[in-house]
């Protein structure tokens, strides 16, 4: 808050040259009255903004935010400059708002297959800026003051600055890790819900229930029972479900994603979100969607006409032919959603042998492009801070990134201000890079597991 | 029952699909017949969830109507600008996340343009944020800065956006009409003043905004700066925020100039001033606009941004970057399309309004802006058999587009509940179209009289 009571306005005009010619650099006041919405109280600090930062600055290898370093697929960057190159000048204009038509025609055929049932393109699809917007459009649409929303820790971290926007309060329940007893690696199906604790969190002001599987940051790719006890929690208590399904064509060692929409019951209240960034390996496109019921969409489309209105024409065009190839390719060798699984499972594979090479101990994820590994075993080099505001693994990826130029996130920064001391001896890598880049990854973690046996 | 477990191997698909269309359907059926459904629309989009383009955009659709309605270029964006785009999308890194408040190139290109206007310093990290479009920066200004129990004036008639989306915030919209001067004789945006006594009486302690859109949507009117300071004056009085629209920015016609209220004094650090690509640069389906600002207000649309779609495309920002530093470099030459598009424009402009006097409306011709205002009453189109109950204008529009395959936008859309009467005898047409859509048009207007429509 920016109360400043009653003081007069001061301006304090210094001459200045600049390279805009002579300009006036004036320190003047701020209004006097507050100016910020109250809706902005608690979710002004974000993660990524500062990790964002010290990756740029200091990491020679970036392992942090989840983008690919290698290329999107010839095939969509063609088709984005066919689209510019076809001479339809209309593509640099606006297209319907809810979505281009010919990408939620293909979007709606597509989804035909995967839930086997009917769907209108116009009415149970809509087009969002990137999965992002499709997330803040089903909270602000469908969440009001007072309604509880249950987020399962750990959490891609918007989630829960996006329920307090809207009002709504979160309410947490954790993955808890139950390690194998024969001291192999874990896997991210090891970390899992409490049926008596998951149930136990629904209310009578619980309005929703955010999904994400496969999961970021741990990988998690949630089994049909396990997707059963949430989706029977639902049902009983007539509660919506918010499906985050970014990485739903990330799925490695055989497993299957099971859309929850798919399970009895769940159709009619739950929103299916999902991203071309992270299916065609584009986060810069910034294109995403919802599926789902009209009588739910109908609400997300109110608050997206009153919040952007459109999403750019041409990008939404490539993504569109991009499904179209995917459509007809379908369940074969050459498709991009059998190719790309198959490529991340090996870079996969390659950061585990490398982190467990090392020490740290990786979480082997079923899915998504992250891996959380256990860094306990390197504390010696960032001591403990008795009484640090902040969590360890946060000092801990900072130091890394600083020292070592490695970046990656601390889990903490996946779990609710309350919660985040749970598990601070973890820290999040993304494998959605080159070769070269898990080389490099590499060859500074041996260099590191060396300076500190000789030590 | 679980659907979804079918792989696509299966022979006969067809029948596969159809089978489980009649299960899915019967299952929807079922579980929906036994519970009632509670799950309605929040309190904050209660009652705005009908549109102006919605309706219109779909009535417009069809190919064989001359559509001279929604704000859409139907001209080409200048060359270079597609070609930028045609280079980016060979660079790999550039189809991936940039930075969040607006990919670095482009806040730069941007601080430049707006340094040379205003004459002013502009951080490219603190005073800027790119948005998905100015309807996204206006999206942000106001989650930002407004809330339940804040009054935000609205001058009208207004892009009627503004409305729902003060709404939206929790806040009560105050309207204030411009009134024409010349007894409902006009014959140019200018006639259309705001009255300062009346303007002065809506601003009390609530008023935390008003928004000033100035080229104006859809009069064209082009705000003098003794207008500004009638405006500026009463912000500074009250301390009030003014979250200035200024999308039509460099398409100004002869004889007026294009002012920025953030440059009056006192006025830098309680302003917002929003600008928009797909006006700049004639690609609207670019969605990118921008929202400039002292740091310790834009720093509040920054966390709305963050937490609603965090970054926007980062190939559309890279090549509109390389198309300002295009312009940017000719700033001081005529051929700069910042002067060049509204050069073009005037002469549409003016043919428009030719066309429409010699069929026997009455343009208001706009100083700014690609609108032009038109009284249809001295029509006389008799519509009171049409059933149903919406304002004159609307009906009119039906009527044309059905009769004389000619589509506008009735101007009562961009009016709030009081002053619907006062403007239900406008209609708005947009003139940025190639001169193929203006020969269509005066073909049209031509024949009007020859028919008894």
């Amino acid at each position: 808050m920016l109360r400043r009571a009653g003081q007069s306005l001061c301006h304090f005009l210094l001459e200045k040259n600049s390279g805009a010619g002579r300009s006036w650099c004036s320190r003047e006041a701020k209004m006097s009255r507050p100016v910020q919405a109250r809706r902005l109280e608690g979710i002004d600090k974000n993660i990524w903004v500062e990790f964002v930062k010290l990756a740029a600055t200091y990491s020679k290898v970036n392992l942090g935010q989840g983008f690919p370093d290698f290329p999107a697929p010839e095939f969509l960057t063609e088709a984005f400059s066919r689209a510019l190159g076809g001479g339809n000048h209309m593509l640099h204009q606006y297209t319907r708002a809810f979505g281009h038509p010919p990408l939620v025609k293909v979007l709606a055929q597509f989804f035909e297959k995967l839930l086997g049932r009917d769907l209108d393109p116009m009415t149970n699809v809509m087009v969002t800026v990137g999965a992002y917007q499709a997330l803040f459009c089903c909270f602000q649409a469908l969440v009001d003051e007072g309604d509880e929303v249950i987020i399962i820790e750990p959490f891609f971290d918007c989630y829960e600055p996006m329920v307090k926007m809207a009002g709504g309060t979160p309410v947490f329940v954790p993955l808890r890790p139950n390690p194998p007893k024969d001291g192999k690696l874990m896997s991210s199906a090891d970390w899992q819900l409490d049926p008596a604790e998951l149930a136990s969190k629904f209310s009578e002001r619980t309005k929703a229930i955010v999904l994400n599987s496969p999961n970021n940051p741990l990988g998690k790719v949630f089994s049909r029972e396990e997707l059963g006890l949430i989706a029977g929690l639902c049902v009983k208590h007539d509660v919506l479900c918010i499906s985050d399904e970014v990485y739903e064509w990330l799925v490695y060692d055989g497993k299957q994603h099971i859309r929850i929409a798919s399970l009895q019951g769940m159709w009619e209240r739950t929103v299916i979100i999902g991203s071309a960034g992270k299916t065609f390996s584009a986060t810069g496109w910034k294109v995403g969607w919802v599926v789902g019921p009209d009588r739910l969409l109908k609400h997300l489309r109110t608050v997206h006409q009153n919040s952007v209105y459109h999403c750019a024409t041409i990008a939404q065009e490539a993504v569109a032919q991009g499904f179209q190839r995917e459509l007809m390719l379908y369940g074969k060798p050459e498709s991009y959603f059998v190719q790309l699984p198959k490529e991340l499972q090996q870079k996969r594979d390659w950061l585990v042998r490398s982190l467990d090479g090392v020490g740290m101990k990786p979480i082997i994820p079923e899915g998504t492009y992250f891996l959380v590994a256990d860094i306990s075993q390197f504390k010696s080099d960032v001591p403990d801070v008795p009484n640090s505001d902040e969590p360890y693994d946060h000092r801990f990826a900072k130091w890394m990134v600083k020292n070592k130029g490695l970046a990656a996130i601390p889990l903490s920064a996946f779990y609710s201000e309350a919660h985040k001391n749970s598990y601070t001896n973890f820290i999040r890598f993304c494998f959605a890079k080159e070769e070269a880049t898990l080389k490099a990854a590499n060859d500074i973690l041996q260099k590191w597991k060396q300076e500190k046996t000789s030590s | 029952m679980f659907l979804a477990s079918r792989n696509f191997c299966c022979r006969g698909i067809r029948s596969c699909q159809l089978r489980t269309g009649l299960l899915s359907r019967s299952i929807k059926h079922s579980t929906s017949a036994t519970m009632p459904f509670r799950h309605k629309n929040t309190r904050r989009i209660e009652g705005l969830d009908s549109n102006v383009w919605v309706e219109f955009t779909k009535v417009a659709a069809d190919p064989s109507i001359v559509n001279l309605g929604q704000g859409l270029p139907d001209i080409s964006p200048p060359s270079y600008v597609k070609e930028e785009l045609a280079k980016v999308a060979a660079v790999d890194r550039l189809n991936q996340y940039t930075r969040g408040f607006g990919h670095p190139s482009l806040v730069k290109a941007l601080s430049q343009v707006y340094e040379k206007v205003c004459g002013r310093k502009i951080d490219p990290l603190t005073d800027i944020l790119v948005t998905v479009g100015a309807y996204g920066s206006l999206f942000s200004t106001i989650q930002a800065l407004i809330e339940e129990g804040d009054e935000v004036i609205i001058i009208e008639p207004f892009y009627d956006c503004y409305e729902p989306m003060v709404k939206m915030a929790g806040a009560k919209p105050v309207f204030i009409p411009l009134r024409c001067k010349n007894d409902g004789n006009s014959a140019s945006s200018a006639d259309w003043v705001l009255d300062p006594a009346e303007l002065a009486s809506k601003f009390n302690s609530k008023t935390k905004a008003i928004i000033l859109n100035t080229p104006h949507n859809p009069i064209g009117k082009v705000f003098t700066r003794e207008e500004l300071q009638v405006i500026a004056d009463l912000c500074i009085k009250h301390d009030t925020l003014c979250i200035s629209d200024e999308v039509y920015e460099w398409l100004v016609y002869k004889g007026n100039k294009h002012i920025k209220i953030a440059m009056l004094p006192g006025m830098w650090e309680r302003t917002v001033t929003i600008g928009s690509a797909g006006k700049t640069y004639s690609v609207t389906g670019w969605k990118l606009g921008w929202s400039i600002g002292p740091e310790y207000l834009i720093k509040h649309l920054q966390v709305v941004h963050q937490n609603t779609l965090y970054t926007c495309p980062t190939p559309l920002q890279e090549a509109l970057a390389q198309a300002f530093w295009t312009d940017y470099r000719r700033m001081d030459d005529p051929d700069c399309y910042f002067y060049s598009l509204s050069r073009e424009l005037e002469s549409k402009r003016d043919r428009m309004a030719q066309l429409l006097k010699e069929a026997g409306l009455k343009p208001v011709i706009p100083d700014g802006g690609y609108f032009m205002i038109v009284d249809v009453s001295t029509l006389n189109v008799d519509l009171s058999d049409v059933d149903e109950k919406q304002p004159y204008d609307y009906k009119f529009v039906k009527w044309m587009i059905a009769s004389k395959k000619l589509s506008a936008i009735p101007l009562s859309a961009f009016c709030g509940p009081e002053t619907k009467k006062q403007f239900e005898k406008y209609i708005r047409f947009c003139f940025i179209k190639k001169d193929s859509t203006l020969d269509a048009a005066e073909v049209i207007l031509k024949n009007w009289n020859k028919q008894t429509g």
